[in-house]
């Protein structure tokens, strides 16, 4: 099929992707509300990002600049993926799978709720295991457009397939893949920087947002700080009850004991359980994986988005209307729901608008971490934010890990993973020589346009046009067709735990809002830590310990220290 | 109370930071991070300034009496020292990284030592007046009445009026500080240091909010004034600016658009 045309918003699409690849049915097995996902930088801007990081370390930091030679050494050997994993991954299966078939964009598999404990577990554990990847390809038009150098490496997309198929393995969810820069190497420092600042500010949107709508959320309606969903009406007893049901059985230690050390104990064994219940989910996904049982992967990723989109939207429908005391009849309301879930399930299985997909996922991810946040009992909620962490890290990191397995096989097969649930704000432009078409800028444009587009000018690049392709089924792969990649992609699982720590520490706490700021600010740094952690390093990383522990530390020394002192500074009015 | 008080004194205080942050700050991704990033080091000066009262509350077996007060002021005290340490450890951070930035892109115009001198004052500004105010705001949407008690009742727009003269003076700060910095004039990072610590220490007399709030405006007018000498105005560029006579902004602005 098309080779390599932008088939659906969002999708970073590579042109010299092999449309005779396998499709695998399951995008991204792991790609449910992603875990920790890796990241991944393009070289060049790895190698940028590189040096400036080495301006700022001390010496004895490991080269990384070796480190990603040795990668692109590695890809090369391994059958032409130049650009190291920091290629693609996710979005280039992602994409070569909707080259070879559209409407096999089971991609998006939901984080399963809470009462698909199998699939949830396994969602859990896919996610956890990745890293983000950073995307960042940069279009080779550069190079022809200026009459550069060829192309050195071999088109990073196929590579990226392989390298999407090994991210989407990995870690669904939460990658940011980078593509491969081809600009003459003039432009690209600057572009690089400045797509690296960019790409991290696309980030912060959507994890911000995400993050404000489970915090107005908790501040407003009190069901989601209720335990065990008492309602005072009888009607969604049932619906508010089984995921209760369903995550007790995750965590049975109860946490109404009256010792503290108890009490401690108990959550303890509850996250054991729970992180063992993840670990035996991954591991049977890569036993899935590995036996080519996609059929069952790919019902289970439909059936857990099938739940989030319509039976947890119906719940958090019904509890905020009672909030507000607002009545509404059943059928406006079994519109409303119906025509939310099916606009859902096409956005992000299919096709959509990319800002109503990304606008799905965020919304999908919010209602996640607000079950998360009602059904794990307290110190429970934050002894698994913490292993959950550990656990990435070592998923990710170890050469036994789980998903680096599943990735591994992947890379094998030389198959796209399924992608499941990935939060994707790229933008892509596909440039052919013959449809330079400036006017033709249709739904895929995003804000930051402008601001390209001047970059471009700057650079006395009077004549790149900004072209936005509508998705053209049968677009020819052009041996000249530059293709403008910059996409950034999140896994969900990143999204729902990051947005579980800043609730929950926007739920307990005396209605303290310092404590969630300083854990949103927290946060926010810990992912441009690892974006730059990534950049300096190209490998893989995961997404999730280096938020959650600044997280950590920040709630609870914020909640014990700051909060007293600033409250008594403010009862003094006092001002520091 | 609620909505009206709640909305006027958000708007009092986070009012002219919200400006600034969409018209200078929005546009730019990397001003953004470095602005997340100074607000995170404000964040970071709280912590350690909290310990440090917290040590010494403890040290002292929270006793009630007056020893709280002057626990009080003393971590008010060491407090500012800390943020001032925290902005210094921020320039050089941010020194370093210009550096860095100017090696990979020598053509590329990295943000200025002035703009980020301004990026991170907002951010300390931001950070330390949404931490000040933001509970007291979040009290005032419910219902109730203000100095029931004998209390004054405008302590909401004192609150507000104080928060913003707070994040205007971090700005400032920064500006003059950054400037000292990299000029090597160590008078000037006193004088910050000076004028912080004073400006705390007027909250002292916090009933009075007459005098407090009169000279913390007349130090952060003046501080503006010597903010704007130091970032490179002048008094003619003021005047072409304020009569629209200044070409290279109007272009710069036509150009960008």
């Amino acid at each position: 099929m098309e080779a390599g045309i932008q088939q659906r918003p969002g999708l970073v699409l590579s042109p010299r992707c092999p449309v005779a690849q396998p499709r695998g049915p399951l995008g991204g097995v792991m790609g449910r509300a992603g875990l920790p996902g890796k990241l991944a930088g393009t070289a060049r801007s790895a190698r940028r990002c590189q040096k400036l990081f080495q301006a700022l370390l001390p010496p004895w930091l490991p080269g990384a600049a070796a480190g990603r030679t040795l990668r692109l050494g590695q890809h090369r050997g391994a059958g032409g993926a130049s650009q190291g994993r920091a290629m693609l991954t996710f979005m280039a299966s992602d994409s070569e799978e909707e080259v070879c078939d559209e409407r096999t964009s089971l991609m998006s598999a939901e984080s399963p709720p809470p009462r698909c404990c199998q699939e949830a577990r396994q969602g859990l554990e896919d996610r956890e295991s990745a890293a983000q990847w950073f995307q960042n390809t940069r279009a080779r038009h550069r190079r022809a457009h200026h009459g550069g150098v060829p192309w050195p490496s071999p088109s990073g997309f196929p590579q990226r397939s392989q390298d999407s198929e090994e991210d989407l393995d990995e870690d669904a969810d939460r990658y940011m893949c980078s593509g491969v820069p081809g600009q003459p190497s003039g432009l690209e420092e600057e572009l690089t920087l400045k797509y690296g600042a960019k790409h991290v500010i696309m980030l912060f949107v959507p994890v911000t947002l995400c993050m404000v709508v489970v915090v107005a959320t908790i501040k407003s309606v009190r069901f989601y700080t209720e335990k065990n969903g008492q309602l005072p009406y009888g009607a969604g007893r049932e619906q508010s009850l089984q995921p209760a049901i369903s995550l007790s059985i995750y965590t049975p230690f109860t946490e109404d004991t009256p010792s503290v050390g108890q009490r401690l104990l108990n959550s303890v064994l509850n996250t054991l359980i729970m992180i063992s219940v993840i670990v035996a989910m991954t591991i049977f996904l890569v036993v899935l994986y590995k036996y080519r049982c996609y059929k069952f992967i790919h019902g289970w990723l439909i059936m857990s988005s099938l739940m989030l989109l319509f039976l947890f939207t119906y719940i958090y429908l019904g509890e905020v209307l009672k909030t507000y005391n607002v009545a509404m009849d059943y059928p406006t309301l079994f519109l409303t729901v119906w025509n939310f879930g099916a606009v859902g399930m096409v956005c992000i299985h299919w096709k959509g608008p990319l800002v109503l997909q990304q606008a799905y996922l965020i919304m999908i991810s919010a209602l996640m971490a607000l079950v998360f946040i009602k059904y794990l009992p307290e110190w429970s909620a934050w002894v698994i934010l913490g292993a959950i962490s550990v656990y990435d890290l070592v998923a990710v990191l170890c050469p036994k890990g789980p998903l680096r397995m599943l990735v591994e096989t992947a890379q094998e097969r030389n198959e796209p993973i399924f992608p499941a649930l990935i939060y994707s704000s790229a933008m892509v432009w596909t440039v052919g020589m013959a449809k330079l078409d400036p006017s033709s800028q249709g739904a895929l444009q995003l804000p930051y346009d402008p601001e390209m587009e001047d970059s471009y000018d700057s650079f006395g690049e009077p004549s790149y046009p900004e072209v936005f392709e509508p998705p053209l089924p049968g677009y020819p792969g052009d041996e000249l067709e530059e293709e403008e990649e910059r996409g950034v992609k999140l896994g969900l699982g990143d999204f729902i735990f990051y947005s579980v720590l800043v609730g929950k520490a926007a739920a307990t706490g005396s209605g303290d809002w310092n404590t969630t700021l300083a854990c949103f600010v927290a946060i926010l740094i810990g992912l441009c830590l690892t974006l730059l952690l990534l950049a300096v390093f190209k490998k893989a990383l995961p997404a999730l310990p280096i938020s959650i522990t600044f997280g950590l530390i920040f709630y609870f020394s914020t909640d014990n220290l700051v909060r007293p002192f600033m409250d008594t500074l403010a009862s003094h009015q006092l001002y520091i | 109370m609620t909505a009206a008080v709640f909305f006027g004194c958000a708007f009092i205080a986070f009012g002219p930071a919200l400006a600034l942050y969409i018209f200078t700050i929005a546009t730019e991704p990397l001003r953004v991070i470095f602005l997340i990033i100074g607000a995170f080091f404000w964040l970071v000066s709280l912590l350690f300034s909290s310990l440090f009262w917290f040590m010494a509350r403890t040290i002292t077996d929270n006793k009630d009496g007056p020893i709280q007060k002057y626990l009080l002021i003393l971590g008010v005290l060491v407090s500012v020292l800390i943020q001032e340490m925290f902005r210094f450890v921020y320039y050089k951070l941010l020194k370093k990284a210009s550096e860095g930035l100017k090696t990979i892109n020598p053509d590329e115009t990295a943000p200025s030592m002035r703009l980020l001198a301004y990026v991170s004052g907002l951010g300390f500004g931001i950070m330390s007046g949404v931490f000040a105010f933001v509970n007291t705001l979040s009290d005032s949407l419910g219902p109730g009445t203000v100095g029931i008690h004998g209390d004054s009742p405008q302590f909401f727009l004192n609150s507000a009026f104080m928060t913003l003269v707070i994040i205007l003076l971090h700005v400032f700060w920064g500006i003059i500080f950054f400037d000292g910095c990299e000029k090597k004039k160590w008078s000037s990072l006193l004088v910050v240091l000076l004028t912080h610590l004073l400006v705390s220490a007027l909250t002292f007399i916090s009933p009075h909010y007459g005098i407090n709030l009169v000279s913390t405006y007349l130090i952060m007018v003046l501080m503006g004034i010597w903010a704007f000498f130091v970032a490179g105005g002048s008094c003619r560029s003021l005047k072409l600016c304020l009569l629209c006579q200044d070409k290279d902004f109007l272009l710069f602005n036509q150009r960008s658009r």
